[in-house]
C-alpha cells in the first residue's frame, strides 16, 4: 500500500550511489524484499516506470530477490517456512520461535554504466 | 564504456530512520516520553487517547500529534476538548505517517512544557508498521470486535510493538473472539509482549495501562 513512498526512497538511494560512483547511467537495481515486508514487486515496478523518467535510472531494470518467511524454533532448533497461516513449530509444537528471514527490505546493489574510464 | 556492479546494502527507509532517530533524541532531550499508537480504523484509538488524557491530565502535561489522511479535524477536536494540545498532521492521502510528518507536528507543540507526547497514527495495520517515527514505544490497539485472527493476517505490525492494548473488552460477550487463538498468534511474533485488556467505555483495565505509562514518563524524566 505504501509502495509509492518506498519506490521514491529506492530511487533516491540509487541516484545517490550512482552519482558517488561517477555513473553515466544506471542499468539495474538489485532489491532484497522479504515476505513480511508487505511490498508488491508489481506495484513498485509500476511506480518505478513513472518516477525514473528523466533521471539517471531511466533505462534501469529492477531485480527482486524475494526472501521467504522462515521461523527458527528456539526449543528444538527446527527451521520452517510459513506459506499460509503462521503456526508454532511443526516439529515440537513450541511457540517459542523467532523470525530469521522474511523481514528484508534493502537495496543490495546497483549496476552502473560509465561512458569513459 | 564499462559496466560496474556497485554494492549498496542500504535499508530502503534509511532516510526515514535517520529523521526518526533525530526525533527520538529531541523528545529525550526535552525529557518527554513519546508513544506511537497504531490500530485499524475504528479500533478505538481516539477513545483510548481521550480517556487516557482525562485520567492523567492532572498528573502530567500531554500533547498529541494526530495523523489523518485528510484534513478533517474530528479526532483533534475530541482530543483538544479532552484538555490536551493537539496538532494535526495531514498525510494527503498517504496510508501512513513518516518521521518527517511527525517532525512537523513536533514543531507546533510546546515541547518545553510537555511530559508525554502521543502520536495517533493512521488507521491501518499494514503500512505504519514499516515507518519508525522516532517514538520511544510503539503501541497497537486491537479491538475484540476485529476478531482473533489479526496477528495471523497482519504479522508485521505485531513484531515491532512494545505494548498491546486489547480494547472494547465490554463487547466480548457479543462477538466471536477466541482470546487463546489471539494470544498464540501474538506470542509467535512477539514473545512476552506487555498486554493490557481495556474498555474505554467502562474504564475496565485502565489502571494497569496508566501505571505502565506513568512509569515510562517517570523514566524519561530521570
Amino acid at each position: 500500500m505504501h509502495e509509492l513512498s518506498v519506490t521514491e526512497n529506492i530511487l533516491a538511494i540509487a541516484i545517490a550511489h550512482a552519482e558517488q560512483n561517477g555513473a553515466d547511467q544506471v542499468s539495474a537495481i538489485y532489491l532484497v524484499i522479504g515476505e513480511f515486508s508487505n511490498l508488491l514487486p508489481k506495484c513498485i515496478q509500476y511506480y518505478w516506470n513513472i518516477l525514473v523518467q528523466g533521471t539517471i535510472c531511466e533505462k534501469s531494470v529492477l531485480h527482486f530477490d524475494h526472501r521467504p518467511a522462515i521461523f527458527h524454533c528456539e526449543n528444538c532448533n527446527h527451521e520452517y517456512e510459513i506459506h499460509q497461516e503462521m503456526t508454532g513449530c511443526p516439529n515440537c509444537h513450541s511457540s517459542n520461535v523467532s523470525l530469521v528471514s522474511g523481514n528484508e527490505f534493502w537495496v543490495d546493489s546497483i549496476e552502473i554504466i560509465k561512458n569513459q574510464e | 564504456m564499462t559496466t560496474v556492479r556497485v554494492p549498496v546494502v542500504e535499508n530502503i527507509l534509511n532516510a526515514n530512520d535517520f529523521v526518526a532517530n533525530e526525533n527520538r533524541k529531541i523528545f529525550s532531550d526535552h525529557k518527554i516520553f513519546c508513544i506511537n499508537i497504531m490500530a485499524a480504523p475504528g479500533a478505538g484509538k481516539t477513545a483510548l487517547i481521550v480517556k487516557t488524557i482525562a485520567l492523567l491530565k492532572k498528573e502530567m502535561r500531554i500533547g498529541v500529534i494526530e495523523g489523518d489522511t485528510a484534513s478533517v479535524t474530528i479526532d483533534s477536536d475530541k482530543v483538544t476538548l479532552a484538555g490536551a494540545p493537539a496538532v494535526q498532521v495531514t498525510t494527503m492521502g498517504e496510508c501512513h505517517m513518516d518521521a518527517m510528518m511527525v517532525r512537523k507536528g513536533m514543531e507546533q507543540l510546546p515541547l518545553d512544557s510537555l511530559d508525554l507526547v502521543i502520536i495517533e497514527n493512521i488507521g491501518n495495520l499494514i503500512c505504519p508498521a514499516e515507518w519508525d517515527l522516532g517514538s520511544h514505544a510503539n503501541a497497537l490497539i486491537a479491538s475484540v470486535a476485529e476478531g482473533d485472527d489479526k496477528p495471523y493476517k497482519y504479522p508485521n505490525i505485531y513484531r515491532n510493538l512494545n505494548v498491546l492494548l486489547v480494547t472494547k473488552t465490554d463487547l466480548i460477550p457479543y462477538v466471536e473472539y477466541d482470546i487463546d487463538r489471539f494470544r498464540t498468534g501474538v506470542e509467535l511474533l512477539n514473545p512476552g509482549l506487555i498486554t493490557f485488556p481495556t474498555s474505554a467505555k467502562t474504564g475496565e483495565g485502565f489502571e494497569p495501562w496508566l501505571t505502565w505509562l506513568k512509569s515510562k514518563v517517570a523514566d524519561a524524566k530521570a
